[in-house]
């Protein structure tokens, strides 16, 4: 092709002299290709532009502004609100949050490899039970689990029950509102997210692979550490993103279960927005949030990349 | 090709930035302002049957069948919504400027700083035949620079509420909740928002409640780190069931939610610590966005008929600032919860809580490195 | 049922050599923990007592309180109002997107951005629509929570569909248009047949995942509008009374019934 396309939205005053039918037809098509794209486009991305990328653009322009007392901000540029962030006891919020989100996505991860491992090994008709039954939790009202458990942890509930009846604690014990019981809580609630995943990438691999490790006289540990690890992998920071990010944001999980003694950045943030009408202090919280998740989705990307390899995007 | 991919890959931010301008360029400023305030006069004799206007309030904090009520004696209609703290419902108000609503329920200190920020309609009491029913000293805390800005609705005190069957000895002292003896170490809740997460180690250290010296908070500060431990959980909004469930023997509860509990189990007692409480005024305001004054000043005017208030505070057991109400309450009723009776004036003896202006932040903050520590 | 699972597992024959040994001891575990927690609900919603911890005899009595409870009812008719509402402008909107996408352009970033909204943190999203309210002065009420889940719907729509766009080619669609079929001709007869079971499965997902919504409907919703998530979250802080469980309990109903049926309809699908 000698001639550049049009460029797009400008129409061509006139075909070029010499052109053929085709080219004319191919032009036309071009068009009418380009008024489609923007009939199918438009739209939804004008929906985007105010109901997404206003209101994360705005969260960005509150980080800086100045609060109002009632909710609402003063515009302006004031980056104040950032190194509060930075102070001692807001990076211990974010530490402990992190904390909490870690190990919530890595007993998520404990029992759900296993149990991902387990479900692809079943004959076929029970492999859709199986997977069904993951399913099912994970479309019941979120908030009805969290009831679930704090009807189980309670000091009058069945687990202090149980422990009683075995004789593992001779008085009642607080299980409910502690870091532990959260964390409970948040891996309840995120497993089948960790589960799934893990279950397509192993459906995915190739047991030829498997099968020439173990011939080749790997033992089973040897071909789960060397081969069939390191290519679920992908599978395995799917589900563990999937897991850490809303544990992560959470504050719904702390309140109930942590009775309000554990905070973590999602009550923080919640809370500057809806009981100390600190709007920009939430705003920047809730950027921190978003940078180091961001960060994470990058090391996702990379790691993948390398393990998938060419193959993929070629 | 290339050129036209790259276009398309450009349209992309640049709908976002232009979007993104637009909607910044449409945040004008507030021009919510503090004017010279006077009530706007209100057209009496108007036909309410067309007025419809949104309350909110605590949940269960006044009779289920009001909205008939009011629509029988007025014609107004009423529809109501509810909120779990003063916080939340200051959330409703400024999420929206206040649309939406028009009659709020709120503590004393929020309603004063909604006033302060030109959020209220002052309150002309000429329009309410029933003000003349209230307590002139509720009639006087009602007021922010000589103006009234809310009907008094209920008013009591903060103290401890405790199983008496549970504890060796009855709680005297702040401390006993701030520092429980090793076996109640668990059982014990305090409230963990607004003011009253506060209120124990302030009155323990002998301050005022309404303290704005940052070294006096300090000091608040450390003792409710120290006390943080000892906690079953930070609770607002059910410490009475946790009493009746023995899961706590003890908890920091105002005096009308611990009386939701001497209900269900007699075994439960009220007591304000020997270092003093606070008297704590929930009140009534129409907003100033509001449409419909003339049916909230009727919805008002309502609650406080003698026969209603008193309604009220036989099914929410909290004292009324309403003389001819708390004199009408059966007499089955005072003895059995003697916040109501006997010891009503003990009630009234707390410190007023006020707004305090800008330690608001400070307040805030100590609360959250609390809870966050 | 776990035990059931064992079993099966121990009976099959193995699938490669060194058999499946302890491999029921996680399924156990995991199916164990899922399940406890709601078997105790529905367990106790039975309950007759007025405790939602001591079993007291058996009893209805807690569904005949459900029943008559007139704030659940008409929560749950907000929340499939809200769920209705998103699932159709979600619906139109991804679809749209995903076949301009798909067939129009080849940028990422556009492609990354139109599924976005299903990745960002809802609290971001949640946080972000509330100021968006706010500043742009429109009073929050059930259709800004409509608006917010059809934000997010849309995402999952696009996400969905552009799946299944990826795995055909558009031969079919430029036979259409050689044959001067016009785009919208060529749209409606050609491309939405082939697509549609994606799209049925893209609004499917949007409705249930807005009526499970919570953070976003919380920061959203308008001073008067109770979803179910919002009146469940204010009863579970309000007090544990028995009537939770249940309600619990037909949701669990609930979900179990469209999960069953989707699995059916997806597999009578898939046959050929």
């Amino acid at each position: 092709m000698t001639n550049q396309p049009a460029p797009a939205g400008r129409v061509p005053r006139r075909v070029p002299a010499g052109a053929t039918t085709d080219r004319r037809r191919l032009l036309l098509a071009r068009l009418a290709s380009r008024r489609e794209a923007f009939v199918l486009l438009t739209p939804g991305l004008l929906f985007y532009a105010f109901l997404v990328a206003c209101p994360v653009g705005l969260v960005l322009a509150y980080s800086v502004a100045t609060r109002g007392r009632f909710g609402g901000v003063e515009w302006g540029l004031d980056l104040s609100n950032y190194s509060r962030a930075l102070e001692p006891l807001y990076l211990e919020v974010l530490r402990s949050s992190v904390g909490i989100a870690l190990l919530a996505t890595f007993v998520a991860l404990l029992i759900g490899y296993p149990t991902a491992y387990a479900i692809s090994r079943l004959p076929g008709r029970w492999r859709t039970v199986a997977l069904v039954l993951v399913v099912v939790p994970f479309w019941t009202n979120f908030l009805i689990r969290m009831y679930a458990w704090i009807v189980l942890l309670n000091s009058q509930g069945l687990v202090n029950d149980a422990l009683h009846g075995l004789g593992i604690i001779d008085e009642r014990v607080g299980l409910l509102y502690t870091d532990g019981a959260v964390v409970v809580g948040l891996v309840y609630v995120y497993l089948p997210l960790m589960i799934l995943p893990i279950y397509a990438a192993i459906e995915r691999l190739d047991r030829e692979l498997l099968e020439a490790s173990a011939n080749l006289g790997a033992s089973r540990l040897r071909t789960f550490w060397s081969v069939q690890l390191p290519l679920t992998l992908p599978g395995v920071m799917t589900g563990c993103i999937l897991v850490f990010v809303p544990s992560l944001g959470n504050f719904v999980v702390p309140e109930l279960l942590g009775g309000g003694k554990t905070v973590m950045v999602g009550n923080l943030i919640r809370d500057q927005f809806l009981r100390a009408q600190d709007w920009p202090f939430g705003s920047v919280l809730a950027m921190v949030v978003v940078v180091a998740l961001l960060g994470l989705f990058l090391v996702q990307a990379v790691v993948t990349r390398r393990i998938e390899g060419p193959a993929r995007h070629g | 090709m290339k050129s036209t991919v790259w276009r398309r890959r450009a349209a992309f931010p640049v709908a976002v930035a232009s979007s993104l301008a637009l909607a910044l360029s449409a945040c004008g400023g507030d021009d919510e302002g503090g004017s010279a305030e006077e009530p706007t006069a209100i057209d009496t004799e108007a036909d309410l049957s067309g007025q419809e206007i949104v309350v909110t309030n605590w949940a269960e904090y006044m009779p289920e069948n009001i909205a008939e009520l009011v629509k029988e004696e007025t014609g107004a209609t009423v529809k109501v919504t509810e909120h779990a703290t003063n916080e939340e419902m200051v959330a409703k108000v400024t999420g929206s400027g206040g649309e939406g609503l028009d009659v709020i329920f709120g503590s004393q200190p929020f309603l004063e700083a909604f006033a302060k920020e030109g959020l209220l309609e002052p309150i002309d009491p000429q329009y309410l035949e029933n003000w003349e029913n209230l307590d002139p000293k509720a009639q006087e805390i009602s007021e922010v620079d000589g103006q009234t800005y809310w009907a008094p609705y209920t008013w009591g005190t903060t103290g401890i509420c405790y199983r008496e069957d549970l504890v060796d000895e009855a709680p005297t002292s702040w401390m006993d909740l701030l520092e429980p003896e090793d076996k109640y170490k668990g059982k014990v809740t305090m409230m963990g928002t607004e003011r009253w997460a506060v209120l124990p180690a302030q009155k323990a250290l002998g301050y005022s409640l309404n303290t704005t010296d940052p070294d006096e908070m300090e000091e608040v500060k450390q003792l409710m780190l120290k006390a943080k431990p000892n906690l079953l959980a930070y609770d607002d909004t059910t410490f009475y069931e946790r009493l009746i469930s023995g899961e706590a023997v003890m908890v920091e509860a105002w005096d009308g939610w611990c009386n939701y509990g001497i209900a269900e189990n007699p075994d439960i007692k009220f007591v304000v610590p020997e270092e003093g409480s606070d008297l704590f005024v929930d009140g009534m305001a129409i907003l100033k966005s509001s449409k419909s004054k003339e049916a909230a000043y009727a919805f008002i005017d309502t609650i406080l008929d003698a026969e209603n208030h008193a309604w009220a505070a036989e099914n929410i057991l909290y004292g009324v600032p309403n003389k001819a109400a708390m004199d009408s309450l059966p007499k089955k009723l005072t003895q059995q919860f003697t916040t109501l009776g006997e010891r009503r004036e003990e009630m009234l003896e707390g410190e007023n809580m006020t707004d305090i202006g800008d330690a608001a932040s400070l307040y805030n903050q100590i609360i959250t490195e609390v809870t966050a520590s | 049922m776990a035990d059931t699972l064992a079993r099966t597992v121990a009976s099959s024959p193995p699938r490669r050599s060194g058999g499946l040994g302890g491999l029921w001891v996680p399924l156990v575990i995991c199916f164990g923990f899922l399940y406890v927690p709601i078997a105790v609900l529905v367990a106790m919603s039975f309950n007759g007592g007025g405790s939602a911890f001591t079993w007291d005899g058996f009893s209805f009595r807690w569904y005949a309180e459900l029943a008559g409870d007139g704030r659940l009812k008409s929560a749950a008719v907000t929340s499939l109002l809200v769920a209705g509402g998103a699932t159709v402008v979600a619906t139109v909107l991804g679809t749209l997107l995903a076949v301009g996408l798909a067939r129009h352009t080849r940028s990422r970033l556009l492609e990354a951005s139109a599924m976005a909204p299903a990745i960002l943190p809802d609290l971001l999203l949640a946080i972000g629509l509330l100021s968006f309210f706010y500043v742009a002065s429109v009073p929050k009420s059930t259709f800004t929570v409509l608006l917010a889940h059809a934000a997010f719907g849309t995402a999952f729509v696009v996400a969905v569909v552009r799946a299944r766009l990826a795995g055909m080619d558009s031969s079919q669609e430029e036979a259409s248009r050689d044959l001067g079929a016009g785009g919208f001709t060529t749209f409606v007869r050609i491309t939405l047949p082939s697509i549609a079971p994606a799209v049925v499965a893209g609004a499917l997902l949007v409705f249930t995942l807005s009526l499970d919504e919570f953070v976003i409907a919380f920061f959203t919703a308008g001073p008067t509008t109770q979803t179910l998530p919002i009146a469940v979250y204010s009863m579970v802080r309000t007090g544990v009374t028995p009537e939770i469980n249940a309600l619990a309990t037909v949701l669990v109903a609930v979900s179990v019934l469209v999960v069953v049926v989707a699995a059916r309809a997806i597999r009578v699908k898939e046959r050929p």
